[in-house]
This record gives structure tokens, C-alpha cells and sequence, in this order.
């Protein structure tokens, strides 16, 4: 009666990690901004607008797009935003 | 072991509940006045047989050392081996195990045994994980009397808000036998948090969701097609339009385990059907973290979320079942995971023939998400009823020309549509018309009772290759 009873963990038994929110930086001032656009509809309207807006201010900007928001980014997408830009813009919503 | 097991001398195991062990009492005796009885165990009564020093195993542990099928069974034991073994009641080899000669006179030359309790239904995995080795991987959580599991895994958040079946060791072993495959087998990374999952964590969650052990290939065969990339189960479980998994069961299988093609086939009622999609979600769940709020963002959801499964009805020669169609041999045990966002049905109780029944279903067909939309990406699952297959197979039509007509009967004019929904097949065919779906978007399978001129669309989600792709897999025993 006293006896528990043995459950086994269905989770993955992992738990993620929580990294805290890089700061973002001062200035944008010589950095370079990845605007990604993950095929929602009308998230090109948003991102050219963002385009415009920072070649206003002479800040570089790169473009990269997902084939489609149902999937992840492929991963090449993900390494070119990595090595060649400072922060990115990810315009997610229709 | 509580009490070691003596290394070298006789054994014998018996229980009360069994004619033989009773019949034998006299021999037991005989042998234990002549000392050569180093063991007597006894299953279920202490005291039997009466007056002897019986060695109580109600907790069957000696019986499950021992390797015990049959009662009685009389063991040679030498140098910590078996050296001989007499099962049931058989004078001769009882002679020759005890060396004595007119062994229990009285009784007939034979007598088959009865079961031993360590073999009973369900009981050989119970004393594994009390006694033996099990080769589970996963954490054990306790959960301490008076506390109630159920209520346990509502509180961890293991369930999909229904209760869930308490994956216990003995049950997650029974549930692995339902498999070849090895329980550290892993079978890929679960969406959305792309957590590895062995076949183990799969036989966890297949109990928690009701399943039987000969579910479980269905299960896995399900799991591995849900995790082919074109079926984007991410995506599926992330969505904003609410989507769950569609599991079509063809073959042998579906009968083999008891699955409902036929009345109510899309309902409640059915183990298998209710269980095995149920299972796929939990994984999505526990393993994956696919937690309704977090990164599943369903705006509305649908009561199939919690996982739909049904069989394909192959009772009829002449229709093609949909395993086939997608290029399997005729006779393979196979799933079809379909992404889905609902069901609605269509219902022409005055279509007496396959021209009109398909105009009928065509004009359903074009509602799916909105009518104006076409030009592809638009998925759905056409399930034709007994009586509207009756029509069709009526008129001599099969499933390629079931399929064509619906294809050309919800093609539309431009003006009616809005083109390019996903950016497929813009501008119109050949014929200047729009075609609704993109060819291998639209599924047609055979299921329902033969009454009732009803059939039921199953509303995809966002298809082909920028979506997901219905995904078939044969089905591994």
C-alpha cells in the first residue's frame, strides 16, 4: 500500500538552456543588418520598408530568405546570416 | 534475492491451485523424509503441502530465478546450474532426477502441469523489473501512496488534457515486445524542439496514450513518416491555423490489430483508431515540447489535434486502397501521415449518379479554406462513404477516374479565384482554368458504414513543397 508507484519520464529529458539576451549594440554604425524573410505573405513589404529606412541612414544591409515559413531555415541560411551580418531583422508575421 | 537459492541438490516448485501439485504431495513428502528436498517452494499457500518446510514464493522470486513455466517442476541443481529438470508430473524422469526407484507407486505413470504463476498473463515483465534487469533508459519518478499518478502526470504537464495511461516499467516492457526494434533504437529528432526520441520514449508515450503492444509498429512506422522533412511536422505543430496528424492505416495490419474502417471509422470507439495518433501527439508533446501556448500558436485548434487514425476500407477489389496508389505493392501493411485542420462533411443525398455526386463533392471540395482560393498549395483527403462509392463503382468508375473528374471539376475560371494562393500554377492550365488543387494534393480513400450518403472532407493544411506533403511508410513488423 506504502509501495510508490514507478513512472518512467516520457519528456526528453532535457531541459533547455536559457541564455540571456545579448545586448543590443550602441550604434549601428558600421555593422551590417540581416533583414530575413521567411516567405509569409506581405513580409517583403515590411522588410523593404526596413531596407529603405536603413540605406537612409547608410547602414548596410543583407536579404536572405527561408524557402518557406512551415520549415526551419536551412541551415546554409542560418550560417550566411551568422557570418556575414551583426544583427538581423526577422520579419515574422503575415 | 531474498533467501539465496541452494546451489546443488533437488528443487521443486509447486502451487495449491493445481491438481498435479496436489497429486504429487505424497512424492514431495516422500523426498523430504528422505532429505533430499534442498528447496520446496510453493507459489500460493505456504502451507502446502502440509507439514513439509515450504519456502513461501508468493512473490514468485525463486519461481522467476529459476525460469519456472510449469508446476510442479522439479529441479537438478548443481554448482549453481541447472543440471536437470522434470516438468509437470512423469515418473520416469522424476526416478532418474532423484535417483529413486517406485517413485510415488500409487500415483498414474504421468500427469501434465499447470502454469506457474510467474508466467501469467502480464506477470513475466512484473517480476523483470523486480527482480531482473530491464534495460530501461528513461528517469524513474516515484510517486508516493496516497498521491495519484494520473493526477501526477496532469501536474507534470505530460498530457494532452485527457488522462494518460501511467507508463509503468511493466507496462513500457510490454509495450516494447510489440516491436523488432531495439528500445535504444533512436528514430529521429521530434519537432519542434528537434529532441532525439528512441523507440523507448516512443513505447513511454504509446502507453500513456492508450495503445496495445501490437500497435506499436503502426506507431513507429507513423512516427518515422511524420519526421520525413516533406511532411514538415514543425510547421504542423507550430502553426497559427491549427493542425494536427491524420494517420491512414492500409493492409494487413489494420485488421490484424483491430482497426475500424467502417462505421464511425473517423469517431470515437475504436482503441486503435482513438490511441495510435494519440500517441504521435504525446511524442510531439513529452519529447518535442510542442506545448499548446508555447510554440504551438493554434489560433482555434480542432477536436483531431489530439491525433485521428483510421483504415483505409479494402473490402472491395475494385477500389485501389490509397498505400497502393502511392506505389506500395498490393497486400503491404502501410501509413499515410496527413496534416490536417479539420473535417467537414458533404452530404447530396439526391446524387444518383457519378457525374453529378462529382460536381456535388467538387463544390464542397472548393470551399476548403476559402473558395476563392486555388492554384495550390491547398491539401485535402476526400473520404468516400459505402454509398457513395455505390454510385461511383455503379457507373464503372475507378479511382484514377474518380480523381481526374474531381480534378477537373473544381478547376474554376481566374476571375472566380484568387490566384497563385501560395504561388503555384499561376495564371491557369492550358485550358485557361485554375486548378484548385496541385496534383497529389488531393487524396481519395474508402471508408464508413454502407449507409448514409454522407462523405467527409478532412481539410489539409498548407501542401506541397512549401508545406506538407502527405508522406507514406510500409509498416515494419
Amino acid at each position: 500500500m506504502t509501495e510508490a508507484t514507478i513512472l518512467l519520464d516520457p519528456t526528453s529529458e532535457r531541459s533547455g538552456a536559457i541564455r540571456a539576451r545579448r545586448a543590443p549594440p550602441p550604434s549601428l554604425d558600421g555593422l551590417t543588418v540581416g533583414l530575413l524573410d521567411i516567405s509569409k505573405g506581405r513580409g517583403d513589404v515590411f522588410l523593404d520598408r526596413l531596407q529603405s529606412l536603413f540605406a537612409e541612414r547608410g547602414i548596410d544591409v543583407e536579404r536572405f530568405a527561408k524557402p518557406t515559413f512551415a520549415k526551419k531555415a536551412p541551415d546554409e541560411v542560418s550560417a550566411a546570416i551568422a557570418e556575414r551580418c551583426d544583427v538581423v531583422v526577422e520579419a515574422l508575421a503575415d | 534475492m531474498a533467501m539465496p537459492l541452494p546451489n546443488d541438490g533437488l528443487l521443486l516448485v509447486v502451487k495449491r491451485d493445481c491438481p498435479t501439485c496436489q497429486l504429487i504431495a505424497p512424492v514431495a513428502r516422500d523426498l523430504a523424509q528422505r532429505g533430499l528436498l534442498a528447496g520446496l517452494f510453493s507459489q500460493d499457500d505456504p502451507d502446502f503441502p502440509e507439514g513439509l518446510q515450504v519456502i513461501d514464493d508468493r512473490e514468485l522470486e525463486a519461481s522467476f530465478a529459476l525460469d519456472v513455466e510449469i508446476v510442479p517442476s522439479l529441479i537438478r541443481r548443481q554448482g549453481g546450474h541447472d543440471a536437470g529438470r522434470a516438468i509437470g508430473w512423469h515418473r520416469g524422469e522424476w526416478q532418474n532426477l532423484s535417483g529413486i526407484d517406485g517413485l510415488g507407486a500409487d500415483l498414474p505413470e504421468e500427469r501434465p502441469g499447470c502454469g506457474s504463476l510467474s508466467v501469467a498473463p502480464g506477470m513475466a515483465e512484473e517480476l523483470l523489473v523486480r527482480f531482473g534487469e530491464t534495460g530501461i533508459r528513461a528517469r524513474d519518478v516515484e510517486v508516493h501512496f496516497p498521491e495519484d499518478p494520473v493526477e501526477q502526470m496532469f501536474d507534470r504537464g505530460w498530457t494532452d488534457g485527457l488522462p494518460v495511461v501511467p507508463p509503468t516499467p511493466a507496462r513500457v516492457l510490454r509495450m516494447l515486445a510489440g516491436t523488432s526494434r531495439a528500445p535504444g533504437d533512436i528514430v529521429g529528432a521530434i519537432p519542434p524542439g528537434f529532441e532525439t526520441c528512441t523507440v523507448e520514449k516512443a513505447a513511454i508515450n504509446a502507453v500513456m496514450a492508450g495503445c496495445r503492444p501490437d500497435y506499436l509498429p503502426v506507431v513507429l512506422a507513423a512516427l518515422d513518416a511524420a519526421l520525413d522533412p516533406d511532411f514538415a511536422w514543425s510547421g504542423l505543430l507550430s502553426t497559427t491555423m491549427g493542425a494536427g496528424v491524420a494517420v491512414l492505416v492500409n493492409g494487413p495490419i489494420a485488421k490484424r490489430i483491430g482497426m475500424n474502417a467502417g462505421l464511425n471509422a473517423l469517431g470515437h470507439g475504436n482503441r486503435a483508431n482513438s490511441t495510435i495518433a494519440r500517441a504521435l501527439q504525446l511524442i510531439a508533446i513529452n519529447v518535442g515540447g510542442a506545448a499548446p501556448g508555447g510554440v504551438d500558436r493554434s489560433t482555434l485548434g480542432h477536436p483531431g489535434k489530439r491525433g485521428m487514425a483510421f483504415a483505409e476500407d479494402e473490402s472491395d477489389p475494385a477500389w485501389q486502397p490509397l498505400a497502393v496508389a502511392r506505389g506500395l505493392q498490393p497486400g503491404t501493411s502501410a501509413v499515410t501521415v496527413f496534416g490536417f485542420c479539420g473535417t467537414s462533411i458533404n452530404n447530396d443525398e439526391k446524387a444518383r449518379d457519378a457525374e453529378g455526386l462529382t460536381g456535388s463533392i467538387a463544390t464542397c471540395l472548393n470551399a476548403t479554406y476559402h473558395p476563392r482560393f486555388a492554384g495550390g498549395g491547398i491539401g485535402a483527403m476526400l473520404v468516400l462513404s459505402g454509398e457513395y462509392w455505390r454510385i461511383y463503382r455503379g457507373s464503372g468508375w475507378d479511382r484514377a477516374r474518380i480523381e481526374t473528374a474531381l480534378h477537373e471539376a473544381t478547376r474554376r475560371a481566374p476571375d472566380k479565384v484568387e490566384q497563385g494562393y501560395v504561388g503555384v500554377h499561376e495564371g491557369g492550365d492550358e485550358t485557361g482554368l485554375v486548378a484548385k488543387f496541385a496534383p497529389g494534393d488531393l487524396l481519395v480513400v474508402r471508408a464508413g458504414s454502407s449507409a448514409g450518403l454522407f462523405s467527409t472532407i478532412i481539410q489539409g493544411w498548407g501542401s506541397g513543397p512549401r508545406g506538407s506533403q502527405p508522406v507514406t511508410r510500409e509498416v515494419i513488423p
